[in-house]
């Protein structure tokens, strides 16, 4: 089955989100479609699966054009998306979830899951998707999970498959068991549409690659051609660095010493199981590991968030195991947080207001019981002209700008005032290569000037590029430790350090 | 142009304000104004199923307007009620900023009001100047102590303060009655409930009695107007009201940026009642002059609604507040004229409410007050 989309326009008000874009999908291919966040990828494909209509444009199957009213349409003509966010209920079982909404049943409306679970057998042998059908899928891992949403897509007998951003939530070793799932699709003749903004990935795994910008498409071509670097300045519209400046490794003294800490969590499960690590003045210390294995936990307890239950944190040499949130920050311990629209601002606020969200009480900004508001907007215009965040004004709310210049915004806020420590939690998880680029300049300039940086990433290229040393978290231990000055260490080595096998 | 101009002059733009929107001024004016208008009509239709004769209809409207802004002595009235419902309002907008939904203006008021009343008459011999604000201000720390009990329960133990505000309510009714049958505080002579009078120089002096001795406008509005001024420069020049605010948007962020969550819900409660607590002490020292069971009359209740009106915002709570004192003020006179049950008033002001917590509702009532909205959200 091939699908044809031609000349599609898609506006919201005033905004193009599509701009006559032509692309073709076809079977026994993977056609790789990256763009910026806000480029119009994800818009292309609600209008491909029948959420949006365009306003110009068709869309033909096989030559012959239709019109999708609705999702059902479009699954019915054999579209399926697998979505960013999974759409399973926790407490099904993988084979109540395949058949969620086209449940087979027998008479009186009885339902038949027998027929349901020898269908998720089927098509797992088939594909190479192995999932328990009678496991519950709230206790799977997360890319087990995927493969539900995958087989669930299949079950509905798609020929086309839509992956949106598939490997965010991915372990390196899950991306190589996935980018094998998608080639026994390609090879059995489906067509699947493979949604990033990971260079690599994207080169990897594709057939041909088409390239949004400003939703049009910038460009197209045959990955085998094509470079890193030639994509993302297609992406980005300007050339791109990938290798980050680095000075040479100097370290100077300990700034951050944590021994022996221990932190649960509400429900008093362990989260941080006796933890020490050191981290030293212009120095990157990676933290690594894959998601819910305590490193936020050990964050939280770092920048003073939560109370540790055992254990001491020093930093600059002064015990600060129970000091508050502001102390810390008065010592110059910057924090960009790991969820940035519910902790790093107030979506509803100024950028003005945001700019100051932990400084407020500074005398730069306040004079007795009241906030000088004409220095925070002053400081704060030129914030945003130094770290180049793209803001109309420092009164606009916090929550319009895009996702790159709101983290702009937090590391702005974070770095613009002496510091000498750094805790940065996933500082450009979902950002574009542009900001990205940019935020581990920042980083780096923290580094040269004598900060001790502790960097939590699960995206293992960034803690590779920036870290002198990475230290990977297992259920809330530190399982290895990987110095990168020497050598540096093997990716598939810290993978497997990641998923707990022993080094 | 040189890097340094070119530098003065993005910053500079950065730094101009955008002209309100239209998004803006329909959200603030017009969808409360129409919401107004829907109320009254709906009115008319209650009042029209309700076998009341059109002309009737028409003219207790008629009165609704004489009675709130048609005479010297309807404005008056106006803002005497107007007045403790703006500074209740005040004090639960500032909750409702600070993220605390303080259902308890009404236990406020009538613990500010006892306060008040207690002051006046116990310290009788201090002359006008000195014992006047003294009852006020006893007024608002007695409604600060109260709802700080509810502050320090959801901050020190996660008690929602719905629950725990409502409850001590319920324990202010019953403290006002047992507390009016005290000997110290029943008046002498009496069997019933009622306090001793609060003596003339506690009272809050009426301002137009010069012209007409019926006018009941009292000092207090000038403590009401003096109020909406400081909450909006608490809210929004403060580092305190920047930290009720942030606490408000987000308690995570508040937290995140090293705000003390605990003492900021007290601070904000104790605010809160101080306010309510004041609009007791309007109510006895300006208008009543004794306390007497339930003096508190629904203010704290309405004054949930003039918040909401408002949009919890200082200045939008002194116009809702005027709105709700006129229809007060008004729905007395439509009684007299038109014998239309004041139940009525009740019956709008609730509408009111309704069509504001359903902007939509009234965007598909009135589509032509309203731009077309764009066809998404404009975001991919």
């Amino acid at each position: 089955m091939e699908v044809e989309l031609r000349g599609i326009t898609k506006r919201f008000g005033p905004v193009v989100a599509n701009q006559d874009v032509n692309l073709t999908i076809r079977p026994g291919e993977v056609l790789g479609l990256l763009g910026e966040n806000g480029a119009g990828k994800s818009t292309l494909m609600n209008v491909l699966c029948g959420l949006y209509r365009p306003d110009a444009g068709e869309i033909l199957i096989d030559g012959a054009p239709v019109s999708f009213s609705g999702p059902g349409d479009a699954i019915a003509a054999g579209i399926g998306m697998v979505h960013q966010h999974f759409m399973l209920v926790p407490v099904f079982t993988v084979a109540e979830n395949v058949v969620l909404g086209v449940e087979p049943t027998g008479r009186f409306d009885h339902l038949d899951l027998e027929t349901a679970r020898r269908k998720v057998r089927e098509i797992g042998e088939a594909y190479g998707l192995t999932a328990d059908p009678d496991a519950l899928v709230e206790g799977l891992p997360v890319g087990v999970q995927q493969r539900v949403e995958i087989i669930k897509v299949l079950f509905r007998s798609a020929n086309v498959l839509i992956l949106d951003e598939p490997t965010a939530v991915l372990t390196p070793q899950e991306v190589s068991d996935f980018f094998e799932i998608v080639t026994s699709l390609r090879d059995s003749g489906k067509a699947i549409v493979f949604i990033t903004h990971k260079l690599n990935e994207i080169l990897d795994i594709s057939d041909r690659i088409s390239v949004l910008r400003g939703g049009r498409i910038i460009g197209e071509g045959d990955p085998r051609q094509m470079t890193k670097a030639q994509l993302a300045e297609m992406m980005v519209g300007r050339p791109v660095r990938f290798d980050v400046e680095k000075t040479s490794f100097a370290p100077g003294e300990a700034l951050l010493e944590v021994d022996g800490l221990t932190v649960l969590r509400d429900n008093g499960e362990l989260a941080v199981d006796n933890v020490s690590l050191s981290v030293r003045s212009g120095e990157v210390v990676g933290l690594a590991g894959v998601q819910g294995n305590g490193q936020s936990a050990l964050i939280e307890a770092i920048t003073g968030l939560s109370r540790p239950a055992q254990g001491r944190i020093r930093f600059l040499g002064e015990d600060i195991t129970a000091a508050s949130v502001r102390s810390r920050h008065r010592m110059g311990m910057a924090h960009i947080p790991e969820d940035r629209q519910h902790v790093g601002l107030i979506p509803g606020f100024t950028v003005a207001e945001n700019m100051v969200l932990d400084s407020y009480y500074d005398d730069r900004f306040s004079r007795g019981p009241q906030v000088r508001w004409t220095n925070v907007q002053e400081w704060s215009a030129g914030a945003i002209l130094d770290f180049d965040i793209r803001t109309p004004s420092v009164f606009a709310e916090a929550g319009h700008l895009s996702g790159g210049n709101q983290q702009k915004l937090i590391v702005a806020r974070e770095l613009a005032r002496d510091t000498k420590f750094v805790v940065a939690a996933q500082p450009t998880r979902g950002l574009d290569v542009g900001s990205i680029e940019y935020i581990h300049a920042r980083l780096m300039a923290a580094r040269a000037e004598g900060d001790g940086v502790l960097l939590m990433s699960s995206e293992l290229d960034e803690i590779l590029a920036l870290a002198d040393r990475i230290l990977v978290m297992f259920k809330g231990r530190i399982v290895a430790e990987f110095h990168t000055s020497e050598a540096p260490p093997e990716k598939s080595e810290i993978g497997l350090a990641m998923a707990g096998v022993a080094a | 142009m040189s890097m340094q101009d070119t530098l003065d002059t993005a910053s500079r733009k950065l730094l101009e304000r955008a002209a309100p929107g239209r998004v803006d001024f329909e959200n603030l004016v017009v969808v409360p104004l129409f919401a107004v208008v829907a109320a009254l009509i709906l009115g008319a239709l209650t009042m029209l199923a309700t076998s009341v004769e059109p002309a009737t209809i028409g003219r207790s409207y008629l009165a609704l307007l004489q009675g709130s802004v048609g005479s010297l002595a309807a404005i008056s009235e106006t803002l005497t009620a107007a007045a403790p419902l703006i500074l209740a309002g005040l004090g639960l907008a500032l909750g409702f900023r600070a993220g605390l939904f303080n259902i308890g203006a009404e236990g406020q008021i009538l613990m500010g009001g006892m306060a008040a009343v207690i002051c006046g008459f116990s310290f009788s011999h201090l002359p006008f100047a000195v014992l006047m604000p003294l009852c006020v201000i006893s007024g608002g720390a007695a409604g600060a102590f109260y709802a700080s009990i509810a502050g320090w329960l959801r901050a020190a133990t996660g008690a929602h303060e719905v629950i725990t505000t409502i409850m001590l309510n319920m324990i202010s009714y019953r403290l006002v009655d047992y507390m009016l049958r005290l000997p110290w505080v029943q008046r002498p002579g009496r069997a019933d409930p009622i306090s001793q009078s609060v003596p003339p120089n506690a009272e809050l002096p009426a301002l137009l009695q010069w012209l007409d001795p019926n006018l009941r406008l009292h000092a207090g509005i000038f403590l009401t107007l003096l109020a909406v001024v400081v909450v909006y420069w608490l809210l929004f020049r403060t580092k305190l009201g920047f930290e009720f605010r942030a606490s408000g948007a987000s308690p995570e962020a508040a937290r995140y940026a090293g705000m003390r969550a605990s003492l900021i819900i007290v601070l904000a409660m104790a605010t809160a009642g101080m306010l309510a607590g004041l609009a007791g002490a309007n109510q006895v020292l300006g208008v009543l002059g004794r306390a007497s069971p339930g003096f508190s009359a629904g203010i704290g209740f309405d004054a949930i609604a003039v918040a909401l009106l408002g949009r919890s915002h200082p200045v939008g709570v002194l116009f809702a507040g005027l709105l709700f004192g006129a229809l007060e003020a008004g729905g007395r006179q439509m009684q007299v004229d038109a014998g239309v049950s004041i139940d009525l008033i009740g019956i709008i002001q609730a509408l009111i409410i309704v069509f504001i917590a359903a902007p939509l509702l009234v965007r598909a009532l009135f589509p032509w007050g309203f731009r077309r909205p764009d066809s998404g959200d404009g975001r991919s």
